[in-house]
């Protein structure tokens, strides 16, 4: 039961700055996600946090206490690795006891912490294998029973998930936000798959080349990304991204004229019209699911594309479409199935309340919304 | 038969043996023979009386001559074969010889004595195993001694090798820091710089420790080999960092990890470079023959040597000697032979 | 097959983790003393202490007498100790490098000494050049599909592991005059030749044993050279109808030949070495016909009655010159001069 708290935090390694101005919180209890393409710097933020890689400025608050000069052993946190890292040559109990018994745990309490986490994880018949005796998934428990035993403040998780299957995923995940509901201990939780972010976390950081992109709870990112990365980056598939000029500003907001759709396309949208200029160039953004394939052509917010590929699912499916004179293609959800085939022509509702717009400029950020429109 | 004879040639791969594979196994039993036969003449050579050393031609099998107990005689006489003037043949034991004459005994009747021209008598052989030479080793020629001197530098050296080696491949695989790359070429650098060229310094060096005519002049300067740190570095490079990171986070103390996660994963290498050690340290000579002058602190290595350069060599002794030094090597082989080449072939070093 | 082989790696691994266990009181016993010295230290500083041990030895047993080797060099007299020795400069190379004739090695003032020079260079010559042609036969061989393969490996490999002296008296006592060699040539009619006092017989023989002494070594390392060529490369060789002799001359030895080329100048850098099993077997003579580098500067420094450390120190810095010139030749042959993480092939030493 721990609070933490980052405050500024550079990482360079020699000249290359890895991670730039970091701040975030985590409130007692708090599932934390950090979510962001490879190599944006979530595990070295996560091993900062851990006490394995010192900072190179910035602050790591825990429990209200500067822990910057406390080593990783002594910060009383657990870290659950993306390898596991269970130690080949210890059994499983030995590799749940060891932490224990380098602190001088008695050993009556290491087997009784060990029993219960066993228990709990179902791993009471494997305590006396070896890690190259176990499957992924028990693998995974025991990594997990091993950060359990030593009542952490926090857990860390570095993307524990990875190494397993699709199915195992689903499951294991189950468990996780189960174990988290039952301890309730934080859990700051590395994954890049932004799915497990959104089903398990109650806070998600988004991370993109070294600088926190956007922090908010799951439906926070997915109604209002403050940018384009994170509008790309949460929802799944991803949102559709459409060219567009402002052509006309009123109170009800802008109007927009959509790059490479024939007939010409124009759409209005829910946005404070004093965020762009006439003539500006932004991008639009629709999430599939949000697209509709409409009766008839020619009624407003409407556009007209080609069919690529239709792919069913039966309960719902997905249609990918060109655009008429530019290279991007747009990706529309449908419930349940449809007749439409390849080659065809079909008609799509943009509905602007739906609609998202970027501004071109650096950072990609999102433009406001018209106070008071839906 | 020719079916009979396609059966007895055919191979598990291939549909029959072509002539260059006649050839390859003819080239391989020509190498046994050359390879192996040395030392098993050596094996036989070594349970041979004295006596049935010197024969020549010699028999690969240890035979001996045949000797008798006569009455009024302390020592054994030895037997011959004779032919008598009239044309039999007798087994007489030599009393004594002068010239080309021999003065010869018929054992079953001691009183007569038979001058025989030798040229008219051959020894009688019989097949005998001379344990001897190995049983009496053990109270002639301190031979006790030496082989525990031997043992002794061999398992204390090993040890401390494998601890020091261990130690250093641990610092430069699992961790970062200034100076690191230089240390690890200074390291690799000595494996350039063979130990005949400072025979002379190290000689001095020794001598101020006080450690000249010690054993332990032998296992300082053996303990820290660059093969060692080189062999064990490139096997804890594999062990994943983030199993020490596990360990960190565990409470473990830098020691603990070195001894208590980084050892145990590190055991084959270990074993290998454990069997390496054990035969330079049993088999090393130049060093200890500098720093060893003493007899008493004489390796097996030495003593033979010293033996083998005497002038009236005990060969039987010396035989039995050799092959007792040679039974480790042999039971090292036998049973790691295939850690040995492996360790080999992928290091790429002895 | 494969169901064997790994119960076999199986079993290694537990005994190497038995063997483990077994040794484990040596760092335990450390263990409190190790924790102080983390305390103290502090983490970032326990690479040092690890490297400790091994930096202190190698500092005394190598680099300081490297440093201490040129001194001798430098100076004269027959006492050991540095300060009880005066300076003499280039004198004990003069003395050495005194000759008339370069090629003729009487007419030089330490003739032993140029002697000994010349034999080290033909036998080096020589003994690297068959080793190496026999290590690839028999390397070529082990690399075929045969039964086996394992065993005949260790049937070259055996002599590898016998000490230099026990090789030498092996040889010694097959050698001598009513030895088994003169046994059988006198079972085959041919007269007995007393091969340990004839000077040139001596320099063939001492050729042979040290190749049957450490030929096992190079084929290991060839063998090893020779199963890295990919198999799809002899299989597309076979499509193109290859002979076997074509396949050995256009892919085989070409592809060996990095492997090779280290090979030969591991067994060079060796070869110039060469000492133990030799003054065994023949003390270098008959005279002084093997008579090699090492022997010259053991017997100037340690064996004859007066100890001329300075020459015998001047000497083994002319050996180190020679090594040097085959180290660099090895570090360029290996990539460049840098010595690759991979693989550090051999080096001069036996550790
Ligand atoms: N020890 C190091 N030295 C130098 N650069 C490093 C080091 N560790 C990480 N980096 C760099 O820091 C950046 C971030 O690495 P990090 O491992 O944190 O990424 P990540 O977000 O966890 O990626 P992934 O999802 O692939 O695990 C990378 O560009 C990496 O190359
Ligand atoms: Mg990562």
């Amino acid at each position: 039961m721990s609070t933490l708290q980052l405050k500024h935090i550079d990482k360079r390694f020699g000249d290359t700055v890895v991670l730039r101005d970091i701040d975030l919180e985590a409130a007692e209890g708090e599932f934390v996600a950090l979510v962001g393409p490879s190599g944006c710097g979530k595990s070295t933020l996560l091993r900062i946090i851990s006490g394995l890689e010192p900072t190179t400025a910035g602050e790591i608050i825990l429990d209200g206490k500067r822990v910057n000069d406390v080593s990783a052993a002594e910060r009383g946190l657990a870290m659950v690795f993306q390898s596991y890292a269970l130690y080949p040559h210890m059994t499983v109990y030995q590799n749940m006891a060891f932490g224990l018994e380098n602190t001088g745990t008695p050993k009556a309490e290491i087997e009784r912490k060990i029993g219960d986490a066993a228990r709990m994880l179902q791993l009471d018949v494997l305590l006396q294998r070896r890690p190259t005796q176990l499957s992924g998934g028990q693998r995974q428990r025991v990594a997990i029973g091993r950060a359990i035993v030593r009542n952490p403040k926090l857990f860390l998780f570095d993307e524990p998930l990875s190494n397993l299957d699709a199915e195992l995923r689903v499951q294991m995940r189950a468990e996780i936000i189960a174990l988290h509901q039952r301890l309730k201990t934080g859990m700051i939780y590395v994954t890049h798959d932004q799915v497990e972010a959104m089903t398990m976390a109650d806070k998600i950081v988004v991370l993109r080349a070294g600088q926190v992109e956007q922090t908010g709870t799951p439906l926070e990112l997915y109604n209002s990304p403050q940018n384009r990365f994170v509008a790309g980056f949460i929802g799944s598939p991803r949102m559709n991204f459409i060219e567009a000029v402002v052509t006309a500003r009123d109170g009800r907001g802008l109007t927009l004229a959509l790059a490479g759709f024939e007939p010409q396309a124009t759409i209005n949208v829910a946005v404070d019209p004093a965020a762009a200029a006439h003539g500006t160039a932004v991008m639009l953004g629709v999430r599939p699911e949000h697209l509709e394939v409409a009766e008839g052509a020619g009624a407003p917010d409407t556009v007209t594309v080609q069919i690529a590929q239709v792919e069913q699912l039966g309960g719902h499916g997905f249609i990918h479409c060109t655009l008429p004179t530019s290279k991007r293609s747009l990706v529309v959800q449908f419930q349940g199935q449809i007749a439409s085939r390849a080659g065809a022509t079909v008609t799509l509702r943009i509905p602007p309340a739906a609609c998202h717009v970027f501004s071109t400029a650096a950072g990609e950020p999102a433009l406001p919304p018209l106070h008071g429109a839906g | 038969m020719p079916d009979a004879l396609r059966f007895l040639t055919r191979t598990s791969g291939r549909a029959r043996l072509d002539w260059t594979d006649w050839l390859s196994y003819a080239y391989l039993f020509v190498g046994l023979f050359l390879m192996f036969g040395p030392v098993l003449w050596i094996v036989m050579s070594s349970f041979k009386t004295q006596s049935g050393l010197t024969d020549f031609p010699p028999s690969f099998l240890p035979y001996g001559q045949k000797s008798v107990q006569v009455a009024g005689n302390e020592a054994r006489l030895p037997l011959y074969r004779v032919k008598m003037p009239d044309g039999s043949t007798r087994e007489l034991a030599e009393l004594r010889r002068i010239g080309l004459t021999a003065t010869m005994i018929d054992p079953a009747k001691p009183g007569e004595e038979i001058p025989v021209n030798i040229k008219d008598r051959e020894k009688t052989s019989e097949l005998r195993v001379a344990t001897e030479n190995y049983t009496e080793l053990f109270g002639k020629l301190s031979f006790g001694r030496y082989l525990w001197n031997s043992v002794f530098i061999t398992v204390v050296a090993t040890l401390i090798t494998l601890l020091f080696n261990s130690m250093a491949a641990f610092a430069l695989s699992k961790y970062r820091f200034r100076g690191q790359k230089t240390v690890f070429l200074l390291i690799i650098a000595t494996l350039m710089i063979p130990p005949t060229i400072i025979l002379v310094p190290n000689f001095l060096v020794i001598s101020n420790l006080g450690l000249l005519n010690s054993l332990w002049g032998v296992i300082w300067p053996a303990v820290a080999t660059p093969t060692g740190v080189f062999l064990l570095r490139q096997y804890m490079l594999t062990i994943p960092d983030e199993l020490l990171d596990a360990a960190r986070m565990d409470h473990a103390s830098e020691w603990q990890i070195y001894w208590r996660i980084v050892l145990p994963l590190t055991a084959p290498a270990l074993a290998v470079l454990a069997i390496f050690s054990v035969m330079w340290r049993w088999n090393d000579f130049l060093w200890p023959l500098i720093v060893l002058s003493r007899s008493e602190l004489f390796t097996l290595q030495l003593a033979l040597n010293a033996f083998q350069g005497e002038l009236q060599t005990e060969w039987n002794y010396l035989l039995a000697m050799t092959v007792i030094t040679i039974i480790p090597v042999t039971l090292v082989f036998a049973f790691l032979q295939k850690h040995i080449t492996t360790g080999i072939a992928s290091s790429g070093v002895k | 097959m494969s169901q064997s082989a790994k119960a076999d790696g199986d079993q290694g691994k537990a005994g190497a983790s038995a063997l483990g266990r077994a040794l484990a009181w040596l760092p335990a016993l450390l263990e409190p003393v190790m924790r102080f010295a983390q305390r103290v230290l502090g983490a970032r500083r326990m690479p040092w202490l690890f490297l400790a041990p091994n930096l202190l030895i190698f500092g005394t047993f190598t680099f300081l007498p490297i440093i201490i080797n040129f001194y001798y060099a430098f100076t004269g007299g027959v006492k050991l100790f540095p300060s009880e020795r005066p300076f003499t400069g280039m004198e004990n190379l003069a003395t050495l490098f005194d000759c008339r004739d370069y090629f003729d090695p009487s007419t030089c003032r330490k003739d032993i000494f140029w002697q000994a020079v010349y034999n080290t260079a033909k036998f080096a010559v020589l003994q690297v050049g068959l080793m190496v042609v026999f290590s690839v036969i028999t390397a070529l061989v082990l690399n075929r599909k045969i039964i086996g393969r394992g065993f005949w490996r260790g049937v070259y490999f055996y002599p590898v592991l016998l000490s230099p002296v026990v090789v030498a008296l092996i040889w010694k006592w097959i050698l001598q005059s009513q030895g088994v060699l003169n046994g059988l040539l006198v079972g085959v009619g041919v007269a007995p030749t007393e091969w340990l006092t004839s000077a040139s017989w001596m320099f063939f023989w001492v050729i042979l044993v040290s190749i049957w002494a450490h030929m096992g070594f190079y084929t290991l390392i060839v063998l090893a050279g020779l199963q890295a060529i990919p198999k799809d490369l002899y299989d597309a060789a076979q499509m193109d109808s290859a002979s076997p002799w074509r396949v050995l001359r256009r892919i085989t030895l070409p592809l060996l030949m990095p492997n090779l080329l280290v090979v030969i100048v591991l067994a060079l850098i060796r070869a110039v070495q060469i000492f133990d099993e030799v003054f065994v077997l023949t003390g270098g003579g008959p005279g002084t016909a093997t008579t090699f580098l090492v022997q010259f500067i053991y017997q100037t420094g340690f064996a004859e009655a007066i100890h001329l450390y300075g020459l015998a120190a001047a000497a083994s810095l002319v050996l180190a010159g020679a090594l040097l010139v085959l180290t660099l030749l090895q570090l360029k042959i290996a990539g460049g001069g840098e010595i690759k993480d991979g693989k550090a092939k051999g080096g001069a030493g036996h550790a």
